[in-house]
């Protein structure tokens, strides 16, 4: 089957089975490898992208189920005000360790302060749980999403 | 004294010696890569015309921090700028020692050493100046990237000099003065990670990123029993399917760490070989799985508890006679379950064989010993691979055993062309090195004064192939032994068919939650603080030497383990706190791989026997110099709570020889929602700096259950704790 997507701002055409999952199409057809394969079963967060602005398991996303959605990655997640201030904590606090898993973490938070730009505790809680880090560098993730709401009310 | 001169002998052994004569060549090449102009003064490091300074990073990078280590202690004795730096990730490559991401080795191996291929350099790099000025080495020396020579005035940048520095004698490192370390610009400054720009833009630097022209993408099928044979299966049907390229039967060994019995499939896209897969219809050989459950191995640990243990590891005294002397006797059983790594970039390796050549893009933590893999099992000299080292996603140690390596070899050669071999997350967890399960059945007696006056430990374990399994040993120096006046350790084994194997703090991960929540126990069996119980046994502070022995190490300094003792619990306010009702705090410590570590752990349980972990205080002592400390606390916090991850809620069950779990929803990794705050202290003592990646975890895990007992009553004597009821009311 043919589809069309809505990747990173561009349009891009992908001959694919409509069950291939939206990550094996980002990573092996477009190239797009900053997306990661973690468990395969929404269980790690480690695949999360943007559909619409909302965060979402591309490992459990069929390509036939996105249309016309804007699907946004860890690759344009900069191109935001929000993705920016995020990357820059990240960077600032040394968060990550392996940094398999931050590409998702990045994805999350970004939407977790575009909704709620001053998140308490509870609310990093809330969003973040589906994010595994392995290396277990939560003291930092929370830390730096705590500079990036600061950066972002200035 | 004696710490420091093992640790020298450690480090000659290890890497120095080669890395004299091999690492700095007498006449240094200009090396290809970056730029065209950038000269090499010696297998480290070349400086091109503009002042760019390339180091080489030998030690494969899993998220301890090593890239960026090592190269800041060549760049601190080089007097680099460090802005000028740019880092490069080494091949596998015989120029370099001691390619191995394990055993928090690459600091004690490496201090030293890097430090003198800098400090050689610099040395070069005076001579050319000197020769240019005409004037005497001596009377120069360095500013960041730049030689100087005050009585005329004169200054040279490191580009300038780099082309006549290269032609300059290399210098004996023996003899080479290094910095003093209150002149330390680079060591010991915060210094962040050159990689994270490119990890928060999504830049491909993992293994499973890495792209060849061409490439193919496979999955390999093998018996979930370890080690069955295969049979007979249906792969020729396989092959027929949609973008499938091939699926073949493979042939392997015996040898759980090689090439074993399966089934690849080849796509065109990894999506497809995966789903290929799952019409897969395999017939196995699983051969004998009697016996081969957890459950069984629960019910063989306590018969054979009630025996006499096959060995005895260790006697001092007569346990027996001091137990029936003893004011309190106590007796428990802990345990400990089967752990699988779960690094969360699942193994994958990627291959390419033509002409008789093997390329290989491994994210391993040990390439040398997968090297020899692929080369014996694919009949090719070692001289005909070459290994990339890629960026891994987490090792843990999972990655120092190459089995995804010679697959994804072997795969490539097969089908004549580029192969990216991954794993699915249920063939990592099932096909793993695991951390052994043990079980301790511990005896001990306290006097009328509360003094530790007798230790005994039955400790049940694994063997293969007749001998201990791996990882799965214990030591006749494990703590108390040499503090007890009466102690014995014995040792029985069950045979066992799953692989085992080092697991982030091999063997204390497991030891150090029976032996530090027993020592709890007895502690308040005594009536007395547990910080204080520790005191007492730790007594003066002295070096326990080890016994002589080929893995002879560095002995035991009680003095330091009192020190980070002494530091937790002033930091987390122990015995200060007044806690709520359900709210505990718990104390463990332990050494391992050089560094001593103390950690207290404050939790609440909650009616329905929910735990929350509050906070969390660490002090470690590893020695003279936190090299980079920005990293340092990241690793510190990162294993306290991997401890903690692993006690809440992992432990495997193997049913028949095979893994029941396969995926996070029944293994469970620690969430956001879980992580406390982790507060972490550096206690700096004189002696040679050690490793950081492992020591930092056995304590948290005792510390745990410790805490869990001081909040409800209910002693925890195994894990997970997902697994015991807590409830009020129960």
């Amino acid at each position: 089957m043919a589809y069309t997507l809505h990747v990173n701002g561009a349009v891009r055409a992908v001959e694919a089975d409509g069950e291939t999952p939206l990550l094996w199409v980002l990573r092996d057809m477009l190239d797009l490898k900053g997306t990661k394969f973690g468990c395969g079963a929404a269980q790690c967060g480690a695949c999360t992208v943007h559909l619409d602005g909302r965060p979402i398991r591309a490992c459990q996303t069929p390509i036939a189920s996105v249309g016309a959605g804007r699907v946004t990655t860890i690759e344009a997640i900069g191109e935001t005000r929000v993705g920016q201030n995020v990357q820059a904590a990240w960077i600032e606090l040394d968060v990550p360790q392996c940094g398999y898993c931050q590409a998702g973490q990045i994805m999350s938070a970004t939407a977790l302060l575009t909704r709620v730009p001053n998140p308490s505790d509870h609310d990093i809680n809330a969003a973040m749980s589906g994010n595994v880090c392995r290396c277990a560098t939560y003291t930092r993730i929370r830390a730096a999403i705590k500079r990036a709401a600061k950066a972002g009310s200035i | 004294m004696l710490a420091r001169r093992n640790f020298l002998k450690v480090s000659l052994a290890a890497g120095g010696g080669m890395l004299l004569t091999a690492a700095l060549p007498a006449r240094a090449a200009t090396l290809g890569g970056a730029g065209p102009d950038a000269v090499a003064l010696n297998a480290y490091l070349r400086i091109a015309p503009d002042g760019a300074i390339t180091i080489t990073a030998k030690n494969p990078e899993v998220g301890q921090g090593v890239k960026m280590m090592l190269p800041m202690l060549i760049a601190e004795e080089l007097d680099a700028d460090w802005n000028a730096v740019r880092i490069e990730q080494a091949d596998l490559d015989a120029r370099y020692p001691g390619q191995v991401a394990g055993g928090s080795t690459a600091t004690p191996l490496n201090w030293l050493p890097m430090r003198q291929v800098g400090a050689a350099a610099r040395q070069m790099l005076i001579a050319a100046a000197a020769a240019q000025w005409g004037v005497l080495a001596g009377e120069c020396e360095t500013a960041p990237s730049q030689v100087l020579h005050r009585p005329t005035g004169r200054s040279l940048g490191y580009g300038a000099l780099a082309t006549q520095a290269a032609g300059m004698k290399v210098p004996d490192p023996k003899g080479l003065p290094l910095k003093n370390a209150r002149d330390f610009r680079i060591i010991g400054k915060p210094t962040r990670n050159i990689e994270v720009p490119r990890i928060v833009t999504g830049q491909p630097i993992f293994g499973i990123d890495v792209t060849v022209p061409g490439m193919l993408y496979a999955v390999f099928q093998k018996c979930d029993v370890h080690g069955g044979k295969l049979v007979r299966s249906n792969a020729a049907e396989i092959a027929k399917l949609p973008g499938v390229k091939a699926a073949f039967e493979v042939k392997g060994g015996d040898n759980l760490r090689g090439l074993l019995d399966g089934v690849a499939v080849v796509a065109d896209s990894w999506w497809q070989a995966n789903r290929a897969r799952q019409q897969l219809d395999i017939t196995w050989d699983e051969g004998e799985v009697a016996g081969q459950s957890s459950r069984d191995f629960a019910a063989t640990a306590t018969r054979m508890a009630q025996g006499q243990p096959e060995s005895i590891l260790r006697r001092d005294g007569d346990v027996a006679a001091a137990f029936g002397k003893a004011a309190r006797v106590v007796e428990a059983a802990y345990s400990y379950p089967f752990l699988s790594h779960t690094s969360l970039e699942p193994q994958n390796c990627t291959a390419r064989v033509q002409d008789g050549q093997v390329e290989i893009w491994a994210p391993t933590q040990n390439p040398a010993p997968g090297a020899a893999l692929v080369a014996a099992t694919l009949g090719v000299p070692e001289t005909a691979i070459r290994v990339h080292l890629i960026r891994a996603g987490g090792g843990f140690g999972r990655r120092l055993s190459n089995d995804y390596m010679v697959e994804a070899a072997w795969i490539a050669k097969v089908v004549g062309a580029p192969v990216k071999l991954l794993w699915t997350r249920e063939d990592d967890m099932r096909h793993d090195f695991y951390r052994p399960a043990g079980f301790h059945f511990f005896k001990a007696g306290v006097d009328d004064k509360g003094r530790l006056t007798s230790f005994r430990d039955h400790f049940v374990t694994f063997s293969q192939g007749g001998a201990v399994a791996a990882s799965a040993e214990m030591t006749a120096t494990e703590y108390p032994a040499r503090l007890v006046e009466n102690l014995e350790f014995g040792i029985s084994m069950m045979p066992l068919r799953a692989p085992t194997g080092p697991m982030r703090a091999p063997r204390s991960n497991g030891l150090g939650f029976a032996f530090q929540c027993f020592l709890d126990e007895l502690a308040h069996a005594a009536g007395i603080d547990p910080v204080r119980f520790a005191q007492g046994i730790l007594g003066a502070p002295r070096l326990l030497p080890d016994p002589p022995g080929p893995r002879q190490g560095p002995g035991f300094d009680t003095g330091r383990m009192r020190g980070v003792i002494d530091l937790v619990a002033e930091k987390s306010g122990w015995g200060r706190q007044s806690l709520p009702r359900g709210t505990g705090m718990g104390l463990a410590y332990y050494f391992s791989h050089l560094g001593y570590f103390a950690e207290v752990v404050k939790a609440t349980v909650d009616e329905a026997g929910g735990i929350a972990v509050d906070q969390i205080w660490v002090a470690g002592d590893i020695g003279s110099q936190i090299i980079n400390p920005l990293n340092a606390e990241n690793q510190a916090q990162g294993a306290a709570l991997d401890g903690i991850g692993q006690a809440l809620g992992q432990g495997l069950t193997i049913a028949d020889g095979r893994i029941v779990e396969g995926n996070f929803d029944s293994v469970l990794p620690l969430r956001m929602r879980q992580s406390p705050p982790v507060e972490v202290h550096f206690r700096v003592t004189d002696h040679p700096p050690t490793g950081l990646g492992e020591p930092a975890l056995p304590p948290a895990l005792p510390a745990l259950a410790n805490a869990v007992f001081a909040a409800t009553g209910k002693r925890i004597r195994s894990l997970p704790l997902k697994d015991q009821d807590l409830s009020r009311t129960s």
